[in-house]
């Protein structure tokens, strides 16, 4: 299945694009996701590490399961930075 | 109570007002605003972008998170995207209750965790070159 995945801030800068199309195996996951941009977008390099992943304007962890539609967003860290969430 | 993101300059005084009601006592605002220096260069401009609709409803749950935890009742979070002067509000919060106490506690705690879960992100714009906020010490080929 096809997943658009919205880019912000410097990811967006990095890939060039707001949104990218990501075609995904059935029943994938988030951590899915993440390796095919990597692997897509090398540029991204370790600051995908330290991304969150939003679906549906919440943020969710590698496992959740990604589902045809939903709104998928790469979340950089944020200004004061959201690695202790 | 509106949590919004808006496009153009904040007017704090405004954001009081829509709080303010014949209960309260207080009424503390917040603003965070564009400054010049920023580890250790000169900051020509900021630019603030947010993924809106998140940010909008993140700036929300803030809202009902400071109404449990302070028992205040009105609050507003307003932040600004696009490109700041220097001296412009980026951000600005209002809380109004009928004593002081509860009001500052509130909008301090506001602002901490905005900070911390609302996707909005600053760039800095120097003269000689520009950065992400939030990128030191990581490998982004961006952070030009």
């Amino acid at each position: 299945m096809i997943v658009k995945t919205r880019l912000f801030a410097s990811f967006r800068e990095a890939v060039g694009a707001a949104v990218v199309e990501l075609e995904l195996g059935p029943r994938p996951s988030v951590r899915d996701l993440l390796g095919l941009l990597r692997r897509d977008y090398p540029r991204l390099g370790r600051a995908l590490d330290n991304a969150m992943v939003a679906v549906n304007l919440e943020y969710v962890g590698p496992e959740f399961e990604l589902s045809e539609h939903d709104e998928v967003a790469i979340i950089p860290p944020v200004s004061g930075g959201a690695r202790d969430l | 109570m509106t949590f919004n993101i808006v496009d153009g300059p904040i007017d704090v005084a405004a954001l009081a007002a829509e709080v303010l009601t014949d209960y309260d006592g207080a009424v503390c605002t917040f603003q965070g605003v564009a400054r010049r220096f920023s580890r250790g260069r000169e900051v020509v401009h900021l630019e603030y972008e947010a993924y809106p609709a998140m940010a909008e409803r993140k700036m929300a749950e803030i809202g009902d998170e400071v109404c449990a935890k302070f028992g205040v009742e009105r609050i507003a979070i307003r932040h600004r995207t696009g490109v700041l002067s220097i001296g412009e509000a980026s951000v600005a919060i209002a809380v109004a209750s009928p004593h002081r106490q509860e009001a500052f506690a509130a909008c301090q705690y506001a602002i901490d965790r905005l900070k911390k879960t609302v996707p909005i992100w600053k760039k800095e714009v120097w003269s000689d070159g520009e950065q992400w906020i939030g990128w030191e010490g990581v490998e982004p080929a961006t952070a030009m």
